[in-house]
Protein backbone atom coordinates (compact mmCIF):
# COMPACT_ATOMS: atom_id res chain seq x y z
CA UNK A 1 0.00 0.00 0.00
CA UNK A 2 1.08 3.54 -0.64
CA UNK A 3 1.18 5.78 2.43
CA UNK A 4 1.72 9.49 2.70
CA UNK A 5 2.91 10.78 6.06
CA UNK A 6 5.13 13.40 7.65
CA UNK A 7 8.23 12.18 9.44
CA UNK A 8 10.28 14.71 11.43
CA UNK A 9 8.77 17.52 9.39
CA UNK A 10 9.45 15.99 5.94
CA UNK A 11 6.63 14.67 3.82
CA UNK A 12 7.21 11.11 2.71
CA UNK A 13 5.28 8.94 0.29
CA UNK A 14 6.27 5.30 0.23
CA UNK A 15 5.04 1.84 -0.62
CA UNK A 16 4.68 -0.37 2.46
CA UNK A 17 3.31 -3.86 3.09
CA UNK A 18 0.21 -3.81 5.29
CA UNK A 19 1.80 -6.21 7.78
CA UNK A 20 4.70 -3.84 8.56
CA UNK A 21 4.82 -2.07 11.91
CA UNK A 22 5.57 1.63 12.08
CA UNK A 23 8.72 0.62 13.97
CA UNK A 24 10.03 -1.57 11.15
CA UNK A 25 9.02 1.03 8.59
CA UNK A 26 10.95 3.79 10.37
CA UNK A 27 14.04 1.66 10.89
CA UNK A 28 14.19 -0.42 7.71
CA UNK A 29 12.59 1.77 5.07
CA UNK A 30 13.52 5.23 6.32
CA UNK A 31 16.81 4.28 8.03
CA UNK A 32 15.78 6.05 11.25
CA UNK A 33 17.45 3.57 13.57
CA UNK A 34 17.34 5.80 16.64
CA UNK A 35 13.98 4.22 17.46
CA UNK A 36 14.78 0.87 19.09
CA UNK A 37 13.16 -2.52 18.83
CA UNK A 38 13.09 -4.49 22.05
CA UNK A 39 10.08 -6.30 23.58
CA UNK A 40 7.70 -5.97 20.60
CA UNK A 41 4.82 -6.20 23.09
CA UNK A 42 4.25 -2.59 24.12
CA UNK A 43 5.79 -3.16 27.54
CA UNK A 44 9.30 -1.66 27.35
CA UNK A 45 8.81 1.66 25.53
CA UNK A 46 12.11 1.49 23.59
CA UNK A 47 10.21 2.09 20.34
CA UNK A 48 8.34 5.21 21.57
CA UNK A 49 7.71 7.88 18.93
CA UNK A 50 5.26 10.76 18.74
CA UNK A 51 2.31 10.32 16.42
CA UNK A 52 0.34 13.54 15.93
CA UNK A 53 1.96 14.78 19.13
CA UNK A 54 1.17 11.73 21.24
CA UNK A 55 3.63 9.16 22.55
CA UNK A 56 2.91 5.70 21.14
CA UNK A 57 4.70 2.37 20.98
CA UNK A 58 5.65 2.15 17.31
CA UNK A 59 5.81 -1.66 17.61
CA UNK A 60 2.03 -1.66 18.18
CA UNK A 61 1.15 0.61 15.26
CA UNK A 62 1.01 -0.59 11.67
CA UNK A 63 2.72 1.71 9.20
CA UNK A 64 -0.51 1.87 7.21
CA UNK A 65 -2.31 3.20 10.30
CA UNK A 66 0.14 6.11 10.39
CA UNK A 67 -0.85 7.24 6.91
CA UNK A 68 -1.70 10.98 6.98
CA UNK A 69 -0.10 11.31 10.43
CA UNK A 70 2.83 13.42 11.58
CA UNK A 71 5.46 11.20 13.21
CA UNK A 72 8.37 12.51 15.28
CA UNK A 73 11.26 10.23 16.15
CA UNK A 74 14.30 10.81 18.35
CA UNK A 75 16.11 12.09 15.23
CA UNK A 76 13.57 14.92 14.99
CA UNK A 77 13.39 16.04 18.60
CA UNK A 78 16.31 18.52 18.52
CA UNK A 79 17.00 20.81 15.61
CA UNK A 80 19.74 21.30 13.01
CA UNK A 81 22.04 18.70 14.50
CA UNK A 82 21.62 20.14 18.00
CA UNK A 83 20.23 18.32 20.99
CA UNK A 84 17.03 19.42 22.71
CA UNK A 85 17.20 20.81 26.25
CA UNK A 86 15.77 17.52 27.45
CA UNK A 87 18.52 15.52 25.71
CA UNK A 88 21.11 17.89 27.20
CA UNK A 89 19.63 17.22 30.62
CA UNK A 90 19.95 13.44 30.09
CA UNK A 91 23.67 13.92 29.40
CA UNK A 92 24.20 16.39 32.23
CA UNK A 93 22.60 14.10 34.79
CA UNK A 94 24.43 10.96 33.63
CA UNK A 95 21.11 9.35 32.70
CA UNK A 96 22.57 7.53 29.69
CA UNK A 97 24.30 4.27 30.49
CA UNK A 98 24.15 1.61 27.77
CA UNK A 99 21.80 3.98 25.94
CA UNK A 100 19.48 1.47 24.35
CA UNK A 101 16.33 2.61 26.15
CA UNK A 102 17.20 6.31 26.00
CA UNK A 103 15.54 7.30 22.70
CA UNK A 104 12.28 5.87 24.03
CA UNK A 105 12.80 7.47 27.45
CA UNK A 106 13.45 10.85 25.84
CA UNK A 107 10.37 10.63 23.61
CA UNK A 108 8.17 9.55 26.52
CA UNK A 109 9.62 12.31 28.72
CA UNK A 110 9.15 14.89 25.96
CA UNK A 111 5.48 13.92 25.75
CA UNK A 112 5.15 13.94 29.53
CA UNK A 113 6.57 17.48 29.81
CA UNK A 114 4.32 18.69 27.00
CA UNK A 115 1.29 17.47 28.94
CA UNK A 116 2.58 18.45 32.34
CA UNK A 117 5.41 21.02 32.17
CA UNK A 118 5.75 21.14 35.97
CA UNK A 119 5.73 17.39 36.59
CA UNK A 120 6.78 16.30 40.08
CA UNK A 121 9.22 13.39 40.58
CA UNK A 122 6.25 11.12 41.37
CA UNK A 123 4.46 12.21 38.21
CA UNK A 124 7.63 11.68 36.17
CA UNK A 125 8.04 8.14 37.52
CA UNK A 126 4.39 7.41 36.77
CA UNK A 127 4.59 9.02 33.33
CA UNK A 128 7.66 6.99 32.39
CA UNK A 129 6.34 3.71 33.78
CA UNK A 130 6.00 2.42 30.23
CA UNK A 131 9.76 2.72 29.65
CA UNK A 132 12.11 0.12 31.06
CA UNK A 133 15.86 0.63 31.62
CA UNK A 134 17.79 -2.59 32.12
CA UNK A 135 20.80 -0.67 33.42
CA UNK A 136 18.53 0.43 36.24
CA UNK A 137 19.36 4.10 35.77
CA UNK A 138 15.93 5.32 36.78
CA UNK A 139 17.10 7.84 39.39
CA UNK A 140 19.21 9.76 36.91
CA UNK A 141 16.51 9.61 34.27
CA UNK A 142 13.97 11.16 36.67
CA UNK A 143 16.54 13.79 37.68
CA UNK A 144 17.14 14.64 34.03
CA UNK A 145 13.44 15.06 33.27
CA UNK A 146 13.02 17.14 36.41
CA UNK A 147 15.96 19.33 35.37
CA UNK A 148 14.38 19.90 31.97
CA UNK A 149 10.95 20.68 33.38
CA UNK A 150 9.61 24.19 33.77
CA UNK A 151 9.84 23.84 37.50
CA UNK A 152 13.59 24.22 37.21
CA UNK A 153 13.70 26.23 34.00
CA UNK A 154 15.41 29.10 35.79
CA UNK A 155 18.23 26.85 36.96
CA UNK A 156 21.02 26.41 34.42
CA UNK A 157 21.79 22.86 33.35
CA UNK A 158 25.43 21.89 33.86
CA UNK A 159 27.03 20.53 30.73
CA UNK B 1 3.40 -11.25 10.93
CA UNK B 2 1.51 -12.98 8.18
CA UNK B 3 0.33 -10.86 5.26
CA UNK B 4 -3.25 -9.61 5.27
CA UNK B 5 -5.37 -7.16 3.36
CA UNK B 6 -5.76 -3.85 5.16
CA UNK B 7 -9.16 -2.20 4.79
CA UNK B 8 -10.04 1.24 6.08
CA UNK B 9 -13.78 1.77 5.58
CA UNK B 10 -15.12 5.34 5.85
CA UNK B 11 -18.62 4.54 7.04
CA UNK B 12 -20.28 2.10 9.40
CA UNK B 13 -22.24 0.44 6.59
CA UNK B 14 -19.01 -0.13 4.64
CA UNK B 15 -17.38 -1.64 7.73
CA UNK B 16 -20.36 -3.93 8.36
CA UNK B 17 -20.44 -4.97 4.69
CA UNK B 18 -16.75 -5.95 4.86
CA UNK B 19 -17.36 -7.82 8.10
CA UNK B 20 -20.32 -9.63 6.57
CA UNK B 21 -18.41 -10.47 3.41
CA UNK B 22 -15.28 -11.87 5.09
CA UNK B 23 -16.81 -13.44 8.21
CA UNK B 24 -14.29 -15.19 10.38
CA UNK B 25 -11.47 -14.25 7.97
CA UNK B 26 -11.88 -10.64 9.09
CA UNK B 27 -10.53 -8.99 12.22
CA UNK B 28 -11.49 -5.58 13.59
CA UNK B 29 -8.75 -3.10 14.50
CA UNK B 30 -9.21 -0.11 16.80
CA UNK B 31 -6.22 0.96 18.95
CA UNK B 32 -4.27 -2.18 18.10
CA UNK B 33 -2.58 -2.58 21.49
CA UNK B 34 -3.87 -6.14 21.78
CA UNK B 35 -4.45 -6.88 18.08
CA UNK B 36 -0.95 -6.05 16.82
CA UNK B 37 0.60 -8.23 19.55
CA UNK B 38 -1.65 -11.08 18.39
CA UNK B 39 -0.78 -10.49 14.73
CA UNK B 40 2.92 -10.64 15.52
CA UNK B 41 2.79 -13.82 17.61
CA UNK B 42 0.39 -15.27 15.04
CA UNK B 43 -2.34 -16.07 17.52
CA UNK B 44 -4.39 -13.82 15.18
CA UNK B 45 -4.22 -14.65 11.47
CA UNK B 46 -6.88 -12.62 9.65
CA UNK B 47 -7.13 -12.49 5.88
CA UNK B 48 -8.62 -9.00 6.11
CA UNK B 49 -7.87 -6.46 8.83
CA UNK B 50 -10.65 -3.88 9.09
CA UNK B 51 -9.34 -0.65 10.63
CA UNK B 52 -12.30 1.11 12.25
CA UNK B 53 -10.48 4.41 12.82
CA UNK B 54 -11.68 5.82 9.51
CA UNK B 55 -15.36 5.10 10.23
CA UNK B 56 -17.18 8.44 10.48
CA UNK B 57 -19.86 7.18 12.89
CA UNK B 58 -17.23 5.81 15.29
CA UNK B 59 -14.90 8.81 15.40
CA UNK B 60 -13.70 9.75 18.90
CA UNK B 61 -16.53 11.46 20.78
CA UNK B 62 -18.19 11.63 24.19
CA UNK B 63 -21.79 12.74 23.80
CA UNK B 64 -23.77 13.90 26.84
CA UNK B 65 -27.54 13.86 27.30
CA UNK B 66 -29.49 14.21 30.55
CA UNK B 67 -29.69 10.41 30.74
CA UNK B 68 -26.20 9.27 29.81
CA UNK B 69 -22.73 9.75 28.38
CA UNK B 70 -22.15 7.86 25.14
CA UNK B 71 -18.54 7.01 24.37
CA UNK B 72 -17.88 6.18 20.72
CA UNK B 73 -15.86 3.07 19.86
CA UNK B 74 -12.74 4.93 18.71
CA UNK B 75 -12.36 7.07 21.85
CA UNK B 76 -8.95 6.40 23.44
CA UNK B 77 -8.36 6.10 27.18
CA UNK B 78 -6.23 9.27 27.38
CA UNK B 79 -9.10 11.38 26.05
CA UNK B 80 -11.59 9.75 28.41
CA UNK B 81 -9.31 10.33 31.39
CA UNK B 82 -8.95 14.01 30.41
CA UNK B 83 -12.69 14.59 29.98
CA UNK B 84 -14.17 16.73 32.75
CA UNK B 85 -17.60 15.01 32.55
CA UNK B 86 -16.01 11.59 33.03
CA UNK B 87 -13.74 12.89 35.81
CA UNK B 88 -16.68 14.40 37.70
CA UNK B 89 -19.30 11.72 37.17
CA UNK B 90 -17.23 8.53 36.97
CA UNK B 91 -14.10 8.96 39.11
CA UNK B 92 -13.62 5.23 39.74
CA UNK B 93 -13.47 4.69 35.96
CA UNK B 94 -10.82 7.41 35.72
CA UNK B 95 -8.79 5.65 38.43
CA UNK B 96 -9.16 2.33 36.62
CA UNK B 97 -8.20 3.72 33.21
CA UNK B 98 -5.09 5.34 34.67
CA UNK B 99 -3.80 1.84 35.47
CA UNK B 100 -4.17 0.48 31.92
CA UNK B 101 -0.67 0.07 30.51
CA UNK B 102 1.37 3.23 30.04
CA UNK B 103 0.82 6.66 28.49
CA UNK B 104 1.87 5.10 25.19
CA UNK B 105 -0.79 2.39 25.52
CA UNK B 106 -3.53 4.75 26.71
CA UNK B 107 -2.86 7.04 23.75
CA UNK B 108 -3.90 4.21 21.41
CA UNK B 109 -6.11 1.84 23.41
CA UNK B 110 -9.86 2.33 23.32
CA UNK B 111 -12.39 1.61 26.06
CA UNK B 112 -14.37 -0.47 23.57
CA UNK B 113 -11.28 -2.51 22.70
CA UNK B 114 -10.56 -3.21 26.35
CA UNK B 115 -14.08 -4.62 26.72
CA UNK B 116 -14.11 -6.57 23.43
CA UNK B 117 -10.76 -8.21 24.27
CA UNK B 118 -12.67 -9.56 27.30
CA UNK B 119 -9.71 -10.31 29.50
CA UNK B 120 -10.80 -11.50 32.95
CA UNK B 121 -8.30 -8.91 34.22
CA UNK B 122 -9.55 -6.01 32.03
CA UNK B 123 -8.88 -3.01 34.25
CA UNK B 124 -11.83 -0.92 33.10
CA UNK B 125 -14.44 -3.68 33.42
CA UNK B 126 -15.13 -3.52 37.20
CA UNK B 127 -15.65 0.26 37.03
CA UNK B 128 -17.89 0.01 33.96
CA UNK B 129 -19.91 -2.71 35.71
CA UNK B 130 -20.61 -0.72 38.86
CA UNK B 131 -21.61 2.30 36.76
CA UNK B 132 -24.09 0.11 34.86
CA UNK B 133 -22.45 0.44 31.43
CA UNK B 134 -24.43 -0.57 28.35
CA UNK B 135 -22.81 -1.77 25.12
CA UNK B 136 -24.27 -0.63 21.79
CA UNK B 137 -23.86 -3.08 18.91
CA UNK B 138 -24.57 -2.90 15.21
CA UNK B 139 -24.73 -5.39 12.37
CA UNK B 140 -26.06 -5.20 8.81
CA UNK B 141 -29.62 -5.75 10.03
CA UNK B 142 -29.72 -3.18 12.80
CA UNK B 143 -28.60 -2.32 16.30
CA UNK B 144 -29.05 -3.69 19.81
CA UNK B 145 -28.11 -2.79 23.37
CA UNK B 146 -26.65 -5.19 25.90
CA UNK B 147 -25.74 -4.63 29.54
CA UNK B 148 -21.99 -5.04 29.98
CA UNK B 149 -22.65 -7.68 32.66
CA UNK B 150 -24.27 -9.83 29.95
CA UNK B 151 -21.83 -8.86 27.20
CA UNK B 152 -18.85 -10.38 29.02
CA UNK B 153 -19.03 -14.17 28.93
CA UNK B 154 -15.58 -15.60 29.70
CA UNK B 155 -11.88 -15.24 28.88
CA UNK B 156 -11.79 -13.60 25.42
CA UNK B 157 -15.49 -14.31 24.97
CA UNK B 158 -18.35 -11.87 24.57
CA UNK B 159 -21.87 -12.09 23.20
CA UNK B 160 -20.70 -10.25 20.08
CA UNK B 161 -22.18 -12.18 17.14
CA UNK B 162 -20.57 -12.83 13.74
CA UNK B 163 -20.98 -9.76 11.58
CA UNK B 164 -21.50 -7.50 14.59
CA UNK B 165 -19.37 -4.75 16.09
CA UNK B 166 -19.52 -2.44 19.10
CA UNK B 167 -20.34 1.15 18.16
CA UNK B 168 -20.29 2.76 21.61
CA UNK B 169 -20.44 2.30 25.36
CA UNK B 170 -22.98 4.16 27.44
CA UNK B 171 -22.65 5.31 31.02
CA UNK B 172 -26.05 6.08 32.59
CA UNK B 173 -26.24 9.34 34.57
CA UNK B 174 -26.35 8.94 38.36
CA UNK B 175 -29.82 8.58 39.83
CA UNK B 176 -28.75 8.42 43.48
CA UNK B 177 -25.98 10.33 45.22
CA UNK B 178 -23.05 7.92 45.31
CA UNK B 179 -19.40 7.31 46.11
CA UNK B 180 -17.19 4.88 44.21
CA UNK B 181 -13.65 3.64 44.48
CA UNK B 182 -11.26 1.42 42.51
CA UNK B 183 -8.58 -0.89 43.94
CA UNK B 184 -5.98 -3.06 42.24
CA UNK B 185 -2.92 -5.07 43.20
CA UNK B 186 -0.06 -5.86 40.87
CA UNK B 187 3.43 -7.34 41.24
CA UNK B 188 5.05 -4.05 40.33
CA UNK B 189 3.69 -0.54 40.33
CA UNK B 190 3.30 0.68 36.77
CA UNK B 191 2.73 -1.42 33.68
CA UNK B 192 1.49 -4.82 34.84
CA UNK B 193 -1.61 -7.00 34.71
CA UNK B 194 -3.79 -7.09 37.81
CA UNK B 195 -3.49 -9.90 40.38
CA UNK B 196 -6.93 -8.75 41.46
CA UNK B 197 -8.96 -5.61 40.91
CA UNK B 198 -12.29 -4.32 42.14
CA UNK B 199 -14.64 -1.40 42.26
CA UNK B 200 -17.02 -0.50 45.04
CA UNK B 201 -20.01 1.83 44.85
CA UNK B 202 -22.09 2.97 47.80
CA UNK B 203 -25.34 4.81 47.12
CA UNK B 204 -27.21 7.20 49.40
CA UNK B 205 -30.13 4.71 49.50
CA UNK B 206 -27.85 2.17 51.24
CA UNK B 207 -27.25 -0.07 48.25
CA UNK B 208 -23.67 -1.25 47.82
CA UNK B 209 -22.24 -2.82 44.71
CA UNK B 210 -18.90 -4.49 44.10
CA UNK B 211 -17.42 -5.61 40.80
CA UNK B 212 -14.38 -7.86 40.73
CA UNK B 213 -11.71 -8.49 38.10
CA UNK B 214 -9.04 -11.19 37.64
CA UNK B 215 -10.71 -13.48 40.21
CA UNK B 216 -13.01 -15.41 37.89
CA UNK B 217 -13.47 -16.24 34.21
CA UNK B 218 -14.99 -12.80 33.68
CA UNK B 219 -15.34 -9.56 35.63
CA UNK B 220 -18.62 -9.72 37.57
CA UNK B 221 -20.97 -7.68 39.71
CA UNK B 222 -22.41 -8.41 43.17
CA UNK B 223 -24.73 -6.31 45.31
CA UNK B 224 -25.71 -5.91 48.96
CA UNK B 225 -29.11 -4.38 49.64
CA UNK B 226 -29.08 -4.98 53.42
CA UNK B 227 -27.57 -1.56 54.04
CA UNK B 228 -24.97 -3.00 56.41
CA UNK B 229 -22.00 -2.23 54.16
CA UNK B 230 -23.11 1.33 53.45
CA UNK B 231 -23.76 2.10 57.14
CA UNK B 232 -20.78 4.11 58.45
CA UNK B 233 -21.77 3.07 61.97
CA UNK B 234 -21.99 -0.70 61.40
CA UNK B 235 -19.25 -2.65 63.14
CA UNK B 236 -16.39 -4.21 61.24
CA UNK B 237 -17.37 -7.81 62.03
CA UNK B 238 -20.88 -7.32 60.63
CA UNK B 239 -19.45 -5.79 57.47
CA UNK B 240 -16.90 -8.57 57.10
CA UNK B 241 -19.68 -11.13 57.29
CA UNK B 242 -21.49 -9.50 54.36
CA UNK B 243 -18.24 -9.04 52.40
CA UNK B 244 -17.30 -12.69 52.92
CA UNK B 245 -20.68 -13.74 51.60
CA UNK B 246 -20.28 -11.55 48.50
CA UNK B 247 -16.78 -12.88 47.96
CA UNK B 248 -17.96 -16.49 47.79
CA UNK B 249 -18.86 -15.64 44.18
CA UNK B 250 -15.19 -15.11 43.30
CA UNK B 251 -13.35 -18.14 41.93
CA UNK B 252 -9.69 -17.10 41.82
CA UNK B 253 -7.10 -19.39 40.27
CA UNK B 254 -3.35 -19.72 40.81
CA UNK B 255 -1.17 -18.38 38.01
CA UNK B 256 2.13 -16.55 37.44
CA UNK B 257 0.76 -13.42 39.08
CA UNK B 258 -0.47 -14.92 42.35
CA UNK B 259 -1.92 -17.94 44.06
CA UNK B 260 -5.59 -18.67 44.60
CA UNK B 261 -5.14 -18.25 48.36
CA UNK B 262 -3.33 -14.93 48.02
CA UNK B 263 -6.00 -13.57 45.73
CA UNK B 264 -8.78 -14.66 48.08
CA UNK B 265 -7.04 -13.11 51.09
CA UNK B 266 -6.31 -9.85 49.28
CA UNK B 267 -9.86 -9.56 47.99
CA UNK B 268 -11.17 -9.15 51.52
CA UNK B 269 -8.50 -6.58 52.41
CA UNK B 270 -9.06 -4.64 49.19
CA UNK B 271 -12.83 -4.80 49.59
CA UNK B 272 -12.67 -3.32 53.10
CA UNK B 273 -10.46 -0.47 51.92
CA UNK B 274 -12.49 0.26 48.81
CA UNK B 275 -15.69 0.25 50.88
CA UNK B 276 -14.25 2.76 53.36
CA UNK B 277 -13.08 4.96 50.53
CA UNK B 278 -16.45 4.76 48.72
CA UNK B 279 -18.31 5.69 51.94
CA UNK B 280 -15.99 8.67 52.49
CA UNK B 281 -16.61 9.83 48.94
CA UNK B 282 -20.36 9.45 49.34
CA UNK B 283 -20.23 11.56 52.48
CA UNK B 284 -18.14 14.18 50.67
CA UNK B 285 -20.44 14.17 47.61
Amino acid sequence: MRIHLTVNGSERELEVAAHTTLLDFLRDQLGLTGTKECCDLGECGACTVLMDGRAVNSCLVLAVEAGASAVTTIEGIGGDGRLSALQDAFIAKGAVQCGFCIPGQVMAAHYLLQRNPRATPAEIREGLSGNLCRCGGYMQIVEAVLAASEASATRPINR
Amino acid sequence: MQPFVYARPGTLSEALALLGEHGSDALLLAGGTDVVVGLRNRSLRPRVLIDLKGVAELRPAIVETSERLTISANTVLTDLGDDERIRTGFPALVEAMATVGSNQIRNRATLTGNICHASPAADTAPALLIYGAVVNLADARGTRRVNLAEFLVGPGQTTLQPGELVTSIELPAAVERRGASFARITRRRGVDLAIASLCCMVEANGRTRFAFGAVGPRPFLVADDSGVLADPGADAAAKDEVLQRLLTQASPISDVRGSREYRAAMLLVMSRRALRSAIERLQAA
